[in-house]
Parts: C-alpha cells; sequence; structure tokens
C-alpha cells in the first residue's frame, strides 16, 4: 500500500517558522493544523495539551523533536499528521531532550493507522543527513519528498 | 526475548521505540518479539515480558512491575537503545 503523504501531509498542515511562547501554545498550534486539514475537531486540540499536563512531557521523545497526539477518538476525523517547526525553540520540561524545535502532531483513527507513517517519520529522523534535510525545508512539499524516501 | 515498550498511550511515541528496538535486536541478532502497551495497562501486559523500554517520566509509574524497566532518554539513538538491550541478553 503506498503512502499517500499528501493526504497525511497537505500543506495546510505544515507549519514552518512558528513563534509559540510556551509549550502549551506549541502544541496548539501542532493540533490548529490537524483541525486545518482535516484531521481533527478542535477537543482533540485540548486532549493533545492534557496529555502533556497528565503524564508529564514523554512526548519529548528525542533531543529537541516531540511527538503531540491523544488518544483516539471521534474527535480525529481521519488520521493525519502535522509538522510545526518553531523559529525559537521551547521548554517541555523533559530533563533530557528540551528545547523544542520541532513538533509533530498525530492523529489516528486507531492504534494501527499510524504505523506506515510513523514509520517513516521515525526513519527520516534517526538518519542524520535526512533529519538536516528536514530541519532545513522550506517547503511542505520537500518534507513529503523526504518522508517517501524514507518509506521507501 | 520479549521486549515492552511503554508510551503514554499505547501509539504513537511507543511505535517508534518499538521499531527502533526492533532494529537494534536484529543487529544483536536476537530473535525477540516486541510489543507496546500504554502506561494503564503496562502492568498486566509486563506479566512474561522479560524486558521493558519507556521513557523516565513514566518509568515511575511502573514500580514494582514484573520485568526490568530501562529509562530510555532518546528514542532515536539506536545505540543508546541496543546498550539497554545488550544488559539483558542471557
Amino acid at each position: 500500500m503506498a503512502l499517500n503523504l499528501s493526504t497525511v501531509l497537505p500543506d495546510s498542515a505544515v507549519v514552518l517558522g512558528a513563534r509559540p511562547s510556551d509549550w502549551r501554545e506549541a502544541v496548539r498550534v501542532a493540533g490548529e493544523a490537524l483541525v486545518r486539514s482535516g484531521c481533527t475537531t478542535e477537543p482533540y486540540t485540548r486532549a493533545m495539551v492534557q496529555a502533556v499536563e497528565d503524564l508529564g512531557p514523554y512526548i519529548v521523545i528525542a533531543p529537541g523533536i516531540a511527538i503531540a497526539h491523544a488518544r483516539p477518538s471521534e474527535a480525529v476525523v481521519r488520521s493525519g499528521l502535522s509538522w510545526v517547526r518553531l523559529a525559537v525553540p521551547v521548554n517541555f520540561g523533559h530533563t533530557h531532550n528540551d528545547p523544542v524545535h520541532l513538533v509533530i502532531g498525530l492523529a489516528a483513527r486507531n492504534p494501527q493507522d499510524h504505523l506506515k507513517v510513523m514509520s517513516a517519520v521515525a526513519g527520516a529522523l534517526a538518519d542524520k543527513k535526512q533529519a538536516a534535510a528536514l530541519a532545513a525545508a522550506s517547503k511542505g512539499e520537500q518534507i513529503r519528498a523526504i518522508l517517501a524516501a524514507s518509506a521507501g | 526475548m520479549k521486549v515492552l515498550c511503554v508510551c503514554g498511550m499505547g501509539f504513537g511515541t511507543s511505535i517508534i521505540l518499538k521499531m527502533n528496538a526492533e532494529k537494534a535486536l536484529a543487529k544483536l541478532d536476537v530473535p525477540a518479539e516486541v510489543t507496546t502497551s500504554d502506561v494503564s495497562t503496562a502492568r498486566g501486559s509486563a506479566q512474561g515480558a522479560d524486558l521493558i523500554l519507556t521513557s523516565a517520566e513514566l518509568a515511575d509509574k511502573l514500580e514494582g512491575v514484573a520485568a526490568p524497566v530501562e529509562v530510555i532518554t532518546n528514542f532515536m539513538d539506536a545505540a543508546e537503545i541496543e546498550s539497554a538491550l545488550a544488559k539483558h541478553l542471557t
């Protein structure tokens, strides 16, 4: 099954140069991008912030990178990603991986829906050259091209 | 070897950890089954696991579970995951 990144990560869900004042706002920007692309409704954005309030900043899974998400629910219309690159990094309160410069929003209708997309994201971020290219990308289509190459 | 990756919700972040754990296990040449769970069902899922991988924030919530817990700081760092796994190979 081919990975249809233009549906999963359309330009409307890509925000480059965001300037949130704190981590809650950074997560909200990722949530609003998912709403804009038609993947979620507003309650999902609140749930994404609530998840970090309840469980702590476990979503900051690597230095500088947070995967903002909440449980699958009716607030998810369809599975997809948002990509928010911050012009000014923010702290999430993580002991090792702060500050965050990239928030990837993730919405899934069910836990299985994301496997292919997350593999492409994880593969691209783990590769130094691809991670650098992602950090430097100035357009949604460049990001999609790098992720598609990583999906193989 | 049975490895359980625990994250806040059981998908999303634990999938990344699971994928990188599978790669590390393949590199270490260890046949293993890697599963994921969220923090609330981890206690039950831990029965029968040889090792649990999770993040620092969630490790506290896993006190007293049936399997040893290794904290992974950087889910993208293959070397960190490999050395955590290597400590538990029989």
